[in-house]
């Protein structure tokens, strides 16, 4: 179709302004926090209201252009790319808290709010409980769309486990509620299906949200171990004992360097193999007993140090470096990529000691990240941007860590999703029976395949409209 | 500003003052920095965010695009704010290639030729030169006179519009630097400082400058004040204007260095972040390299300097107080914690909760008067959360930003005065 004829059209319902369309602007928005892999839209699309989305959507069904959902362009699997050319409708405007019901332990949000703050504004010793590592930036409806975890979802649940309801625009328009802000609906938990879908069920516009206590009391510990198998085999023995710690973290060496280097750093020794972030919360009473657990096990496993967080200020200085330690690669190289396999928790040594001999065959640096409690794993392999060479290494190693993570019984996604990247990985984990199923309850919401084509599913199943499919290289990268 | 230039449309930037490329891509695209954008915050639009710009610089850098419209755009409706600094985990010098990407824009379009002679005139003439400066502050009073009994505000074109509407109500008898060359400490002598004046705020806020060396003197720092130095620059650098800039830097050191003071004091947070910011300008300047290098670390604010140093009595001052953080202070300089502890010092001062007190007033150098419309935004947030705060009175420590925020709660109709942190210190210690 004409392309100043969609522009003008689009304009036409959410405004000048609201339509970007200049090469430059398409430009910026080829990539998310994935950066291996680029598509740069036809025009981005930013509606203020669920009025506008949907009637964006209608006029992109009835002209037959794909879309993207797209919130604060913070995924790691390249799940906002928009192939196919789409169109990329992002929900960056709707920003709005639109109530907040503490005696009913709830919020409603559209899905532009960062998830920081709901939490800030929310104040008064409640929460909303998830907590994406990139939480300062990352969006509700993304993390929606994602299913996103982080440290405390360990003991505290993932997006799922505190969303209520969702308002989603079909791909053609209707606007539908999904559960609501009671606590159960009867009927198919349709709620359930959106999150983590990926956006490719259409576009959220309203989340409601369960909000939590802020615990009453919170200690944070940080174990220091000279070998990574220590670290990793106390993290299993804490969780065989019946600790359920809120957050059980780790990071190796060539994280700690990186954290220690940049603005963000924690005071993470140096010259340790590994750090454990180990987080406890819970009413004071059963405190000591846990705390007394967590120190025997870690001293069990010859921990070098176990530093206990003195006052809130020590506590934000440890979670500092871990929440900004994917960020905080960019003191060591130009680019990263990470991933994000689950591996049962018993694994976690030998998995690592393969990650190590990955590292060195594809001559690579890979840190290592990571949520060791529910065994989500995320190697972080960073690269040089200007190494033509890289990122066809970068994945390829990628690939042989997925393919062990899922060989040992685990998973290929934790939290980052599939998207664009791990796609062709999903019949690893899935037989062509199960793929076809989810391809046929997709296909219920979304018939034509236009929301967010390419994305989850293998394009060489069948199941699967083909996609355009990105190649690195295919485009120029950007210096 | 932007608007009928021409850019050069060749990809690529030039090698006259070479774009610093690594610093650009120690990027690596998290989208940590959004949030923190005021830009990005009220457009969505992710090419009007730091990552975005960087993002867009690269491409530029790596031959994928030239200087076009829309890159002059963005990088000049980006306020230099630096909040993505303070957010950025891989510590990215944002600031320093939003500059340089103005200076590679300058040095490689035209500009309609007035516009190049209003420049040169402004940030090469008339900044530097207080008699100059003098010249043009002496109409403004002039037609201050006249305002305060006529509306004649509502007759100007809406840029001169927006520069009366920054005056000061009343302005004081200029600080001539020359009448200050040496002030005596008050009691036992601890320092020795020089006095940083700048330019445009010893006519715009001369008092500012005249309290703040009562306040050094009482805190026993003997001051000296060089009525050779000059500008400091950062009004250039943030237009793209970097020789002119350099040309200053180098004419600031020598006049400093004579002196043989340990600190050169700044009461202006965008001058101090300037200032401190002098190795950096004149990093490829064999001469002057070392010196600058070497000055910028003699550079303090005035709030780090009295933190360090014993308090004077002071008397009770019952006042609600918002502070509002200068970007330039809180992210150029990492300057957060020592201002508002002085204020809390003062008997019976209360500071109230300035809810996005970290947010940029959208004074930004003259920001307000090249992107009214985006200014207005953030300034009217800002007005709106003073109001909301419970506040008496505003402090903040930069010029730009006293005048900005008079300027909107004025026409809120709100009578809060907007006062630099030192003001009140002053206050407090002669007792009034």
């Amino acid at each position: 179709m004409d392309h100043t004829k969609l522009i003008s059209d689009l304009i036409r319902v959410v405004g000048q302004g609201a339509v970007l369309y200049r090469p430059e602007e398409l430009l910026v928005y080829e990539a998310d926090g994935h950066t291996i892999d680029k598509a740069a839209p036809r025009a981005i699309v930013l509606p203020s209201s669920t009025e506008q989305v949907s009637q964006v959507l209608r006029y992109l069904h009835q002209t037959g252009i794909p879309f993207v959902p797209r919130g604060a362009g913070t995924g790691l699997s390249g799940g906002s790319l928009a192939l196919e050319n789409g169109v990329v409708v992002c929900t960056a405007r709707m920003r709005r808290i639109l109530e907040v019901d503490i005696p009913n332990l709830r919020a409603v949000v559209e899905p532009g709010v960062a998830n920081i703050r709901l939490s800030q504004e929310v104040g008064h010793g409640y929460a909303y409980a998830p907590d994406p590592s990139s939480q300062a930036a990352c969006s509700i409806g993304g993390n929606v769309a994602e299913n996103s975890g982080g440290p405390h979802c360990l003991k505290h649940g993932f997006t799922t486990n505190h969303v209520l309801g969702v308002e989603l625009v079909l791909p053609e328009g209707e606007v539908v509620m999904l559960g609501g802000k009671a606590e159960e609906y009867p009927g198919l938990d349709l709620r359930g299906f959106v999150i983590g879908s990926e956006g490719t069920l259409g576009v959220v516009t309203k989340v409601m949200v369960r909000l939590v206590r802020v615990p009453e009391a919170v200690k944070t510990l940080l174990a220091v171990f000279d070998t990574v198998d220590s670290a990793t085999r106390t993290v299993s023995d804490i969780i065989a004992a019946g600790v359920i710690p809120s957050a059980l973290e780790m990071m190796d060496h060539v994280v700690i360097q990186a954290v220690e280097r940049s603005p963000v750093a924690a005071g993470y020794p140096l010259d340790a193999a590994a750090v454990l972030l180990i987080e406890l919360d819970g009413p004071p009473e059963g405190f000591d007993w846990e705390m007394a657990q967590v120190r025997e096990i870690c001293q069990r496993h010859q921990a070098r140090e176990v530093r206990v967080a003195k006052d809130d200020k020590e506590r934000a200085l440890l979670w500092r470096g871990r929440k900004h330690a994917i960020g905080a690669v960019g003191a060591l190289a130009t680019a990263f990529y990470t991933q994000d396999g689950v591996i049962p928790r018993k694994r976690l040594p030998e998995l690592l000691a393969l990650v190590a001999d990955v590292a060195k065959r594809y001559q690579l640096t890979i840190g290592n990240v990571f949520h060791a409690g529910d065994g989500n794993l995320h190697p972080l392999i960073v690269y040089d941007a200007n190494d033509g060479d890289a990122p066809r290494r970068v994945q390829q190693a990628g690939g042989e860590i997925m393919a062990a993570c899922v060989a040992a019984g685990g998973s290929l996604s934790g939290e980052h999703g599939i998207g664009l990247e791990k796609r062709e990985y999903m019949p690893l984990l899935f037989s062509g029976a199960d793929l076809a199923a989810m391809a046929q309850a997709r296909a219920a919401f979304n018939p034509d395949g236009r929301c967010n084509p390419g994305k989850v599913f293998p394009t060489s199943t069948g199941c699967g409209e083909v996609g355009a499919i990105t190649k690195p290289g295919v485009l120029p990268a950007v210096a | 500003m932007a608007g009928q230039e021409q850019p050069r449309q060749a990809p690529g930037f030039d090698q006259l003052d070479p774009f610093n490329l690594r610093k650009a891509q120690s990027c690596i695209h998290c989208g940590l920095c959004l949030e923190h954008c005021p830009t990005y915050r009220e457009t969505g639009n992710e090419a009007a965010s730091p990552r975005g710009r960087i993002y867009l610089m690269r491409a530029v850098a790596g031959g994928r695009m030239g200087m076009t419209q829309a890159f002059v755009d963005q990088m000049y409706l980006c306020l230099d704010c630096r909040a993505c600094e303070s957010a950025c985990p891989s510590g990215v010098p944002y600031g320093q290639l939003v500059e340089a990407a103005r200076g590679q824009i300058e040095r490689n379009r035209r500009r309609p030729w007035w516009q190049s002679r209003l420049r040169q005139l402004v940030y090469a003439q008339l900044l530097p030169s207080p008699a100059l400066l003098a010249l043009a502050f002496w109409p403004a009073r002039f037609y201050l006179a006249l305002a305060r009994r006529w509306p004649v505000e509502r007759l100007l074109p809406s840029r001169l519009r927006a520069l009366s509407e920054l005056l000061p109500r009343e302005i004081g008898a200029p600080f001539w630097p020359a009448h200050y060359q040496q002030v005596p400490a008050q009691g036992q002598a601890r320092r020795r400082l020089a006095f940083f004046s700048g330019c445009v705020m010893s006519f715009a806020l001369p008092d500012v400058h005249r309290v703040t060396l009562q306040v050094l003197a009482r805190a026993g720092c003997a001051v000296e004040t060089p009525p050779e130095q000059t500008c400091c620059g950062a009004l250039a650098v943030h237009a793209g204007e970097r020789g002119i800039a350099r040309a200053l830097a180098r004419r600031n050191i020598a006049v400093f260095e004579k002196l043989g003071v340990d600190q050169v004091v700044v009461n202006s947070a965008g001058c101090g972040a300037m200032l401190k910011e002098y190795g950096e300008l004149l990093a490829r300047d064999h001469q002057y390299a070392e010196r600058a290098h070497r000055f910028a670390h003699q550079v303090k604010d005035v709030s780090e300097v009295l933190f360090e140093l014993p308090r004077p009595p002071m008397r009770p001052l019952p006042v609600k107080v918002a502070y509002d953080e200068p970007c330039h202070l809180q992210h150029g300089q990492r300057i957060s914690a020592q201002p508002k502890q002085l204020l809390q010092e003062v008997p019976g001062l209360e500071l109230v909760k300035l809810p996005g007190a970290d947010r940029c007033c959208g004074s930004a150098g003259i920001y307000n008067l090249t992107q009214p419309a985006m200014s207005q935004r953030l300034l009217a947030q800002k007005v709106q959360a003073v109001q909301d705060s419970g506040a008496q009175v505003v402090a903040t420590g930069n010029p730009g930003c006293i005048l900005q925020i008079r300027r909107g709660l004025r026409q809120a109709g709100s009578p809060i005065p907007v006062v630099h942190p030192v003001e009140l210190l002053d206050q407090a210690q002669r007792g009034t």
